[in-house]
């Protein structure tokens, strides 16, 4: 009994080792497609009939042992790539993958077009369409081209509307200038009114809205600009982590809150360079006084004329006293 | 209770040193022990490393103050020095004026300190130079800002101010409650 059991277990190691030595090479018919930047590899060759029909273990068996033999083709291909040792002789063996070749499809799906605004769709309706404006106009009164609008612009020399003429039917005591200004502000008023909707509408319809516009728009604010290069370094498979630098661009520390809460120096912290801190601000303080104190100075003068003075007015009273005793 | 911010620290120590100059240094570093500023509900203290490790363990609701509090920030974020720093001003202190005995209860009672008053005052005191007021007996009794360059104190009227109050010890009586 004792001695069957060992020689079972004997072969079973054996068969064991031999299956370990068994396929490094498998045989293909038709050669796998690689792309080794994304570790893919594709089996075009037909399937076995029999693997099409039913599950089971049979089944499942063999498509292990399909798994296997293309793995074991990905891996050689991978140990043929240039490697080299990382973090000096005694590290890790790493590979040098080549740049991915196959697209891989889209995650989530394709943004929802926004729909069309009131003006879009009545200018469609109508047939009217965009005109590209000049960014120069002539100014007549100043004789130059001047912007259309901003800095020094066209006819917005404040100084030049000096007169408001009161409209034919309008009330005589109104005041004009009054009106016009409060007519442009209802009338910038109305349109951010109408810019809001229609995001909001975009919004409501499924489309994506982002809150600040991540196309260059030409509108756009330095701070607004930051924060759109921003998100472009973080929308990387790796949120950002291993994206190089802008030339100019400072090195930001991830805040964990996103710039809304305020962090202080731990309580019981490093007290020793919170004193060398300290130290170098009074240091950094004393440097910056003038070194000419101006009121010192000043005063200086003064005593010095003071005691001048107190020496003449000695000098000629004891020449008085003698001339007296003279007389 | 935290450590002062960089700002903070700056706004504090010019405050300082408007009344001890460059002996702030003695303050921050000191022999002794390691001292340092902790800011609580708006007022600043000033404690040694000792005594901070004992008062982080008290809750801060229940923490009414710790070791010496030298003043408080206001609403707009300016330092206001207030008495209690008395006892670290005076050993350090660069300008110094000495008031006559008959107008020191005047000056304990929070009026400014007039020419009629003035003892002594130290050679080069600047105009709005930050000042410590003294007895004739040398006890500080508060400190205060030169209304008048030293030059100046010599020739104006007796009535003239000379010193404005800014603290003086009488307010611990005074304004027991809203010292602390």
């Amino acid at each position: 009994m004792v001695a069957v059991r060992v020689e079972e277990v004997l072969a079973a190691a054996e068969e064991q080792e031999a299956e370990k030595r068994r396929s490094v090479v498998v045989e293909k018919e038709l050669e796998l497609e690689f792309d080794l930047g994304n570790l893919l590899a594709l089996d075009r060759n037909p399937p076995p009939a029999a693997q099409l029909r039913g599950v089971g273990p049979q089944r499942e068996a063999q498509l292990l042992a399909l798994a296997r033999d293309n793995t074991q083709l990905l891996v050689a291909q991978l140990w043929e790539l240039p490697a080299e040792r990382a973090g000096g002789a005694g590290g890790p063996l790493v590979a040098r993958l080549p740049e991915p070749t196959f697209r891989l499809p889209r995650e989530k799906p394709p943004p929802r077009p926004k729909p069309p605004t009131r003006w879009e769709q009545f200018a469609r309706l109508k047939g009217i369409r965009r005109r590209k404006r000049t960014s120069l106009v002539w100014d007549e009164q100043a004789k130059e081209w001047r912007r259309r609008w901003g800095y020094r612009r066209a006819g917005g020399d404040p100084a030049r509307a000096w007169l408001a003429e009161v409209p034919a039917g309008a009330d005589p005591e109104e005041d004009q200038f009054a009106r016009l200004r409060r007519e442009k502000r209802e009338r910038v008023a109305r349109n951010e009114l109408n810019r809001l909707r229609n995001l909001a509408r975009a919004h409501r319809a499924g489309a994506a809205v982002p809150a600040v516009p991540l196309h260059p728009t030409g509108h756009q604010s330095k701070e607004e600009l930051s924060h759109v290069a921003r998100v472009a370094r973080v929308s990387t498979a790796s949120l950002g982590r291993f994206q190089p630098r802008l030339p100019k661009e400072p090195a930001e520390p991830p805040s964990r809150s996103g710039g809304r809460k305020r962090r202080f120096e731990p309580l019981l912290g490093n007290l020793a360079a919170e004193r060398s801190r300290q130290l170098e601000l009074l240091k950094d303080m004393g440097s910056k006084k003038p070194v000419l104190d101006i009121t010192r100075a000043v005063n200086k003068q003064l005593r010095q004329e003071e005691a001048e003075a107190a020496a003449a007015k000695g000098k000629k009273q004891s020449q008085r006293g003698k001339r007296g005793r003279r007389q | 209770m935290r450590p002062l911010t960089e700002a903070e620290t700056r706004t504090v120590f010019e405050k300082l040193g408007r009344y001890i100059g460059e002996n702030i240094q003695l303050l921050v570093d000191r022999p002794d022990g390691t001292y340092c500023f902790r800011l609580h509900r708006d007022r600043v203290y000033y404690l040694s490393e000792k005594l901070l490790k004992v008062a982080a363990s008290v809750p801060r609701e229940s923490l009414t103050a710790l070791g010496t509090c030298f003043g408080k920030f206001t609403k707009t974020q300016k330092f206001r020095l207030s008495v209690t720093a008395l006892d670290f001003l005076a050993p350090y202190a660069k300008f110094k004026v000495w008031v006559k005995p008959g107008s020191e209860q005047s000056f304990l009672y929070g009026n400014h300190v007039l020419k009629s008053g003035l003892g002594r005052i130290t050679e080069n005191t600047a105009q709005y130079q930050g000042v410590v007021v003294y007895s004739m007996a040398d006890i500080p009794l508060g400190f205060g800002v030169a209304a008048k360059s030293t030059q100046e104190c010599r020739k104006v009227d007796p009535m003239a101010i000379v010193v404005f109050h800014q603290a003086d010890v009488g307010e611990y009586v005074r304004n027991e409650d809203t010292l602390m």
